[in-house]
């Protein structure tokens, strides 16, 4: 689970506020931080949203930024996961044409591997479903290349910090909370 | 619970918290704001002439007395007018709470007339906003804004209410103030760590910035407990006293000989609520090249972010001196000393008639309670180098978004908060035009500031900057041919105003500028063309500091 050294995932539990998305998006593209990647949603906690992000730069720069996204009114919590030990996942809807009956068996054969799941069936295309790590997912989109593929739509990474601890402060979860320190805003 | 509408609630929770001096500028969308303030008599709420009068006015307030300063405006180009400031005060830790009215919520995003999306203009100039949709949520949004305002790093905070919601009626409470002045000791760590490599100093020097002007009497105790010799930063400017023997001055660009000079020799540095910004640092690889940094801020992005720091400290500036003066060891380094008075020495000594000449006279005047305000350009670089603060919030000064149009309203502001002391700004000629409308302000409220506009009929830093690195090719920066008269225009208020042209003129002009009972302007005419030193070029190192003006270039 190493990643790159110029990647660096984090995790933001930020409260469910109006242009909350837009006050991350802002402060990094303000301070010229490299974002390769974002997603977010909502969490079991009502009010509280959970965003994956992707940065890019040497650490130094991730950890600035770490300090930057901090100060956000809005920000509860950044999990540097360099630091905390977390899963992640991908999911990638990819197109991809089927010029014969010959291609669609082997279309279909590459896709088992994968244990990709076919979420469309069209008479010219095919859509796949393909869940992983992002090795994975770019491994898959490169074998179905040579088919022709007709459209993606990627997710980014979204994770989740391993053991039984929550990231969100003061959610209680089997029996274990830690104590935070809350950044100074 | 009281009945009350959302207009009600504003003054309500701001009268609460003591904020009882605004400054704005009615308009459409703001209405029924200033509607329900004929009904708050302890309100005193100050009209300038612009919006942006208002907000520097505000943050004028905020720096001489370290409380939060409030501003007012309508939607769309009103809330526009106030971003300079937001941005200013944002740049130099500013407390600041700016209200804005906006069209009504079934009218926003529909390109209404007056309406502007201001929270997402100034969302990167901003500690934080809002935009209020109901008006129940009122009391605690602005409790909260002056919370976030004043805590931690301070900064601006802006509230932005729909009509509608100034109109809506609800059943609420003010939530009571929270006490103000919350400290963040350093961890007990972080402060051993920093005694031990200060213990380990030959040549230390301490550095303060703006985010230690709270904390002025323990930064004192410090450094006097240490011995340690002292430089404060243009924003730091009063939180050490100047006539201790262990001043230097201030560094960077225009800094003094012996605070450059004792960066570029230092072996630990310990600096103080600053943020190495690029005026102070020069050439940031070849700053304090042989000094191991100590960096104490309360904001814990500042750290690291520009120079490599040894020693982080996070916590405010007041505990983290104390904690350090509790392990005092005074230092005792003799050629360290030999060498900061060697440099103490050299400065440029402004022996004829100049702007300088005319900065110094007008500084030496000064007292130590005294308010000096700048505008921006060379007469604030002379001002910075020349004035001697003995107190902390004396110094009123656009540092990092360095706004020209700044200083003359922010001393209206301060003199508003303190009309006990003498408030007095130092201008430019060009800077004093982008805000001059604000004579007015001073004559509608009597406000008894005295201006002083160092008139050398040209933008004079861009100007020196084109001398010295443009090869003299003047582009734009000739006011001379169309300035007004500056006395007719002080007269034009009303207000009382003296020029002095020479050397020999001034020492009358002063006095009649000062002894005037109410606001006044003086004018010195002073020779067009004149440079700020000592000078760090841009981009280089400050041990390539250039002490006087080179062959050639004007003094």
């Amino acid at each position: 689970m190493s990643l790159p050294t110029s990647d660096f995932l984090l995790s933001l539990i930020v409260r469910d506020e109006p242009r909350v998305l837009t006050r991350v998006a802002s402060l990094i593209g303000r301070r010229g931080y490299n974002i390769k990647s974002l997603s977010v949603g909502t969490t079991e906690v009502a009010g509280v949203s959970r965003m994956t992000i992707v940065v890019s730069g040497d650490r130094s720069v991730v950890e600035n930024a770490i300090r930057q996204l901090e100060k956000l009114q809005d920000v509860i919590r950044v999990v540097d996961h360099a630091l905390e030990k977390f899963v992640d996942r991908e999911l990638v809807l990819v197109k991809v044409a089927i010029r014969s009956s010959e291609e669609r068996v082997e279309v279909r054969h590459i896709a088992d591997d994968f244990r990709a799941r076919i979420v469309d069936v069209g008479r010219h295309a095919l859509i796949f479903e393909v869940t992983g790590d992002e090795g994975k997912i770019t491994a898959f989109i490169e074998q179905m290349r040579p088919f022709g593929i007709l459209e993606t739509m990627r997710t980014g990474r979204v994770a989740l910090t391993r053991g039984s601890n929550a990231d969100v402060p003061g959610h209680v979860y089997a029996g274990e909370t830690r104590a935070l320190e809350p950044a100074v805003k | 619970m009281t009945t009350m509408t959302g207009a009600e609630a504003l003054w309500r929770t701001l009268v609460a918290h003591d904020l009882t001096t605004v400054f704005g500028y009615p308009g459409g969308a703001i209405m029924p704001v200033y509607d329900a303030l004929t009904a708050f008599p302890d309100v005193r709420h100050v009209l300038t002439r612009h919006e942006q009068g208002a907000i520097h006015a505000a943050e004028g307030w905020a720096k001489a007395t370290g409380h939060v300063g409030v501003c007012i405006a309508t939607s769309g180009p009103g809330a526009t007018n106030l971003v300079t400031g937001l941005a200013d005060a944002m740049l130099d830790s500013v407390p600041l709470v700016a209200i804005t009215g906006n069209v009504a919520r079934h009218l926003i995003g529909t390109d209404a007339f007056q309406e502007a999306d201001i929270t997402g203009i100034t969302l990167p100039v901003t500690k934080h906003n809002y935009l209020v949709k109901s008006a129940a949520d009122l009391p605690a949004v602005v409790a909260e804004a002056i919370h976030i305002a004043r805590s931690g790093r301070p900064g601006p905070v802006l509230i932005d209410i729909p009509k509608d919601v100034q109109l809506e009626a609800f059943d609420g409470e003010i939530p009571a103030p929270e006490p103000e002045g919350e400290r963040h000791e350093p961890s007990e760590e972080a402060v051993m760590a920093a005694v031990e490599l200060l213990r380990s100093a030959r040549r230390p020097v301490l550095m303060v910035g703006g985010g230690a002007q709270g904390a002025s009497r323990e930064i004192t105790e410090f450094a006097r407990a240490w011995n340690v010799p002292t430089i404060t930063t243009l924003m730091g400017l009063g939180v050490f006293p100047a006539s201790d023997p262990l001043w230097l001055g201030m560094p960077g660009m225009h800094g003094s000989v012996a605070a450059n000079r004792a960066i570029s020799g230092a072996d630990v540095l310990v600096g103080i609520g600053l943020r190495f910004d690029d005026r102070v640092t020069g050439r940031v690889r070849d700053f304090a090249p042989n000094a191991r940094i100590i960096h104490v801020d309360i904001d814990a992005a500042e750290i690291g972010k520009i120079v490599t720091t040894n020693v982080p400290v996070r916590g405010d500036a007041a505990s983290a001196a104390r904690a350090l003066t509790a392990h005092a060891r005074p230092f005792d380094h003799p050629e360290w000393n030999a060498e900061i008075q060697e440099w103490k020495g050299r400065f440029v000594r402004h022996e004829h008639w100049s702007a300088g000449y005319a900065v110094k006279a007008i500084t030496d005047r000064l007292g130590p309670d005294d308010i000096l305000a700048t505008d921006v350009g060379q007469h604030q670089m002379l001002s910075a180098q020349l004035a001697r603060f003995e107190k902390p919030r004396r110094w009123l000064t656009s540092g990092g978004l360095g706004t020209m149009g700044f200083g003359f309203p922010a001393a209206i502001g301060a003199a508003m908060a303190q009309p006990e002391v003498r408030t007095v700004v130092i201008a430019g000629d060009g800077g004093f035009q982008m805000t001059a409308q604000e004579l007015a302000t001073l004559t509608r409220y009597r406000v008894p500031v005295k201006i002083a506009v160092i008139n050398n009929s040209f933008l004079g830093m861009v100007r020196q900057w084109q001398e010295m690195f443009h090869g003299r090719r003047y582009s734009e920066v000739w006011l001379g041919d169309s300035n007004p008269d500056f006395v007719k225009l002080a007269g034009a208020y009303g207000i009382f105003g003296v020029r002095a042209e020479s050397a020999d003129e001034l020492p009358a002009a002063i006095d009649a500028w000062l002894a005037h009972d109410g606001p006044s302007l003086l004018e010195a005419v002073v020779p067009h063309e004149h440079g700020v030193f000592p000078m760090v070029p841009a981009g280089a190192s400050l041990s390539e500091m250039v002490e006087t003006a080179p062959e050639g270039v004007a003094k």
